[in-house]
């Protein structure tokens, strides 16, 4: 490379020890990041990226390799490095009990920035971040956006020639997410500074200058985002038909010959295919009338998925669920109105109303803090209302709890089961937990063995199970007791997207059988899957209705075919608006 | 300013706000000497008053009267009468009584005639250092009653020995003013070890110790930026204690100020050391708290000589206390209060605690380094 690099690995390999067996977090890691470009480290949770990202900064000291930062060496210089980059860590590396404006005179001094520049910069940075009017408040009452902004802005302060942010968009709302992105490109223009982001949402991959894509502690190949979609050109089709359910149209499509993906997206599935070429409607939905099929333009996600795929056997495809769920219909199986939770001055819930039908998938969807959470732990029985009205499968949660919660399986956001027992150990608590017994529990561990795959971990201690295991065991555990009404809190955060899919793919199963799904997610994408949904913001819900609604809300001249994120953003603006005529007619 | 002055005093303001703002530093450091003064002081004392005592009088008279009168009046003990040595035997079983003086039908007739002892003494034995106190007390003050009344009858009491005591240094043997000196240490070890290790735990845990490592920010810098406020902290607790010790509860301080100040800075920097050490090896606030508690807070309590006499210990647990720097401090503080600045004591201790000092800062700055691993 005749141009000096910003950053360069070569051969760079990270082992860690834990409990008397080695773990290779990072492998064969070579590469170099071109100055003055944004390039993006992507990969799903457990890929290594924040294990590389610290590499970088000289936070730990490689097994093997070099690395070199700026024209330094980071193994055998760790201080000169750290005193070159910006760097913000997960979770931004602030300080909750100092205020906006203390924050910033903690990393101004700490970074050496003269006093008598610091005015223009921090007048600068709070404009470019819209902190301006919060420079008083502690960093700990600041949205999870604005907390974000705020730590890239201590991160920035002294404008580092190269920047390291890790993980700075996950569980931040779509509007903060795009502004991030643009005072990065601002910075990256007007300063001529490298970026080197990770991050786990693949959408975010188009908007780098250079990606390098990890998986599993592996480098999988480095390039322009459009080098990795030029793979599939040509392999990817949108197919809708008549007659037939979108789910049980992806169902079948999924097993349809030449199709190494299919995906549903809002009414119609998305198709990668294992070559080029457009295949013919009826080989792939023989006996199925107006089947139409256009080709689409490839996403970085599809390459993703289209590279891993082929190193993974497709995953084997779900035949239908034996679940007995007893109640049919299409009866309002949960209803809420007007809900509302406090937590002391502060409102978390804020007269959330919704319905939810039996058999529907039905989402919530925000950012980390719109309430998504309280609201399931409130129609879950854990958490107490402070008003309103909540019913779940006929049951009044004021009065009837216990009763109510029979008819639930529940899945929490963080693994909840117990690490020291083995896989058959957790099915057999769990079972014993809802009352199963005897011969019944037997057959309800086997059974969830058995669908969910988890004959070969059997034994395994649920902590040493492999992400993708640990969520299957969950989501097995939340179905011992055959429940009616299944809550799904934030199920895919962190993994992977060949085990997303395969966590849509059970769901769907799931719903085709009667059960009544209730999801929440960060994912806009996700919503897609969904067949209704609410799009939460700080406690309240901006909009109900089904996907297809909610993006035609956004269609526009200038965007016809709107995503989920469009749409999002296009709500928030909306209340934004309405907030600030709202405080011009008060004033 | 340099650079590397700005950064540290950037570390001190952060730090002084940090603590400042966050409600359990500031009880830790002033509300909990407060409390922990008032119980020690007010509530727990190692003296015996107030002793429940069973009197059995089998012939009321003028000699048996007088004893009686005699326990009545002495703010050792609260006498009860019993009519029958049965039923003073059964309030003792019970505990109702902790002791019984039993003055038997020929008690003045034996007192006249040769002043051999009459009397008969029962004590619970089962906290038995309550029980020799109890005997001693007794004993005491019979005898001082039978001199009295020797001397008032006029003749001279033949004992085989007679012994003339004097306490020194604590001659009202309140166990009040050898226990609040004590306490200082306990509270300066809360302030320095506790306190501390819990904070910088915190750093590790909320991830903001990552932001900082990425900075030009030397990890010397670091160490000293956190040290300065949590001592100026503990100082404050200290001088509170010393106020309360000296006003409110009346120990004398018969030392200069000046070297009890200096001693205590001594220690106050070996406990911040310790929980540096605690918080840097588990980086983990709940472990942090746990493993402060264990190796730094329960020993000073149990292990210093603060309470529980070092050398009734047995012999191995005698030397497990060599190492807890709360031993040093507390002998110095109990010495600087209450005896004044005998220097072999002063100095062996402080040698000591330096000693614990050098040591402690090595082991800090050989594990402090700015990486993750």
């Amino acid at each position: 490379m005749t141009e000096q690099s910003a950053l360069s690995f070569h051969n760079v390999r990270q082992v860690f020890s834990s409990g008397g067996h080695a773990l290779c977090a990072l492998d064969g890691i070579g590469f170099a990041v071109a100055p003055g470009r944004v390039t993006g480290l992507i990969g799903p949770d457990g890929a290594g990226k924040t294990t590389l990202m610290r590499l970088a900064c000289g936070l730990l000291r490689p097994a093997q390799g070099e690395i070199r930062v700026l024209g330094l060496d980071a193994v055998n210089e760790p201080q000169a490095v750290q005193s070159a980059v910006g760097y913000m860590p997960q979770r931004f590396g602030l300080y909750e009990d100092l205020s906006v404006q203390e924050n910033l005179d903690l990393y101004a001094d700490l970074q050496g920035l003269p006093k008598d520049g610091r005015a223009a910069r921090y007048a600068e940075l709070m404009h470019m971040t819209g902190l301006a009017p919060f420079t008083a408040r502690l960093a700990g009452r600041l949205s999870g956006g604005m907390k974000q902004k705020l730590g890239l802005a201590c991160a920035l302060l002294r404008a580092p020639r190269l920047l390291l942010l890790d993980e700075p968009t996950v569980g931040v709302d779509p509007v903060s997410r795009r502004e991030l992105w643009a005072i990065v490109y601002g910075q990256v223009r007007e300063q001529g500074m490298s970026v080197l982001l990770s991050t786990a949402y693949l959408d975010e991959a188009e908007r780098c200058d250079d990606v390098l894509l990890l998986h599993q502690g592996r480098l999988l190949g480095q390039g322009a985002p459009a080098d990795f979609s030029a793979e599939v050109e040509g392999r990817i089709f949108q197919v809708s038909a008549s007659g037939i359910s979108h789910r049980r149209l992806q169902t079948r499509l999924s097993q349809a010959p030449g199709v190494l993906d299919a995906l549903v997206e809002g009414e119609t599935v998305r198709l990668v295919m294992q070559a080029p070429g457009e295949p013919a409607a009826a080989s792939l939905l023989p006996g199925l009338d107006e089947v139409r099929i256009r080709p689409a333009a490839p996403r970085f996600e599809d390459a993703f998925v289209a590279r891993l795929k082929t190193r993974h056997d497709a995953a084997a495809a779900l035949g239908a669920l034996d679940l007995h769920i007893d109640a049919r219909g299409d009866e309002e199986v949960i209803r809420v109105r007007k809900l509302l939770r406090r937590f002391g001055d502060f409102i978390a819930v804020n007269e959330v109303s919704f319905s939810v039908r039996r058999g529907e998938i039905f989402g919530l969807l925000g950012a980390n803090g719109a309430g998504k959470t309280t609201t399931f732990r409130m129609l879950c029985g854990l958490l107490p209302a402070s008003g309103g009205e909540l019913s779940v499968a006929g049951h009044d949660l004021h009065t009837a709890r216990a009763e109510a919660r029979r008819h639930i399986g529940y899945m929490a956001q963080k693994f909840s089961l117990y690490g020291d027992l083995s896989v058959a150990q957790n099915l057999r608590f769990f079972a014993s937990a809802y009352g199963l017994r005897g011969r019944r529990q037997d057959q309800r561990v086997a059974w969830a063995i058995d669908t969910f795959g988890l004959a070969d971990y059997r034994q395994t201690n649920a902590r040493d199970l492999p992400l993708g295991f640990k969520q299957r065991l969950s989501f097995a555990a939340a179905l011992m007791h055959e429940p009616e009404i299944l809550f799904l809190d934030e199920p895919t955060s962190g993994v992977d997207p060949l085990a997303r899919r395969e966590f849509w793919a059970r769901t769907n199963a799931l719903a085709e059988a009667g059960v009544t799904v209730l999801v929440t997610t960060h994912f806009m994408e996700e919503a897609n899957y969904c067949d209704r949904l609410v799009i939460m913001a700080e406690g309240t819900v901006l909009a109900e209705g089904t996907p297809r609604e909610m993006k035609a809300r956004a269609r526009s001249a200038d965007n016809p075919d709107p995503t989920m994120e469009d749409a999002f953003i296009q709500l928030i603006e909306q209340r934004e608006q309405a907030g600030e005529k709202g405080k011009e007619t008060a004033a | 300013m340099s650079a590397r002055l700005r950064r540290l005093w950037g570390m001190i303001r952060k730090e002084s706000l940090q603590i400042l703002r966050d409600p359990s530093s500031i009880s830790i450091a002033f509300v909990m000497p407060v409390v922990l003064l008032l119980l020690f002081g007010y509530g727990v004392s190692l003296d015996a008053k107030r002793i429940p005592l069973g009197i059995v009088i089998e012939q009321p008279d003028t000699a048996s009267q007088s004893l009686a009168g005699a326990f009545d009046r002495s703010e050792f003990f609260r006498p009860q009468r019993f009519d029958a040595i049965q039923t003073a035997q059964v309030a003792l079983a019970e505990r109702r009584i902790d002791g019984i003086l039993w003055l038997r039908n020929d008690f003045s007739s034996r007192l006249f005639s040769g002043l051999d002892a009459p009397i008969g003494i029962f004590v619970n034995g089962v906290d038995s250092n309550r029980a020799n106190i109890t005997q001693g007390y007794i004993q005491g003050t019979w005898l001082a009653w039978l001199q009295h009344f020797a001397a008032a009858q006029g003749r001279s009491l033949d004992l085989p020995v007679a012994m003339e005591q004097r306490v020194w240094f604590n001659p009202a043997l309140n166990s009040r003013l050898f226990l609040v000196p004590g306490l200082i240490a306990i509270i300066m070890t809360m302030i320095g070890s506790l306190l501390t290790a819990m904070v910088v735990a915190r750093e590790w845990e909320r991830g903001t110790m990552e932001a900082l490592m990425v900075t030009p920010l030397h990890m010397g810098e670091m160490l000293t930026g956190k040290l300065i406020p949590y001592f100026v902290l503990g100082m404050g607790g200290m001088l509170l204690s010393v106020a309360m010790a000296l006003f409110l509860f009346g120990v004398p301080l018969l030392s200069p100020f000046w070297l009890l100040m200096a001693c205590s800075a001594l220690f106050m920097l070996v406990s911040l050391a310790i929980g540096l050490l605690i918080s840097i090896v588990t980086r983990n606030q709940f472990l942090a708290g746990q493993v402060a508690l264990v190796v730094s807070f329960l020993p000073s309590f149990l292990l210093s000589g603060f309470l529980f006499d070092i050398h009734s210990m047995p012999e191995w647990v005698q030397t497990i206390t060599y190492v807890v720097p709360a031993r040093y401090f507390v002998a110095i503080l109990q010495t600087l209060f209450l005896a004044g600045p005998v220097w072999p004591v002063v100095l062996v201790n402080a040698g000591a605690m330096l000693f614990m000092l050098v040591v402690l800062t090595a082991l800090v700055v050989k594990k402090s380094y700015k990486r993750l691993d």
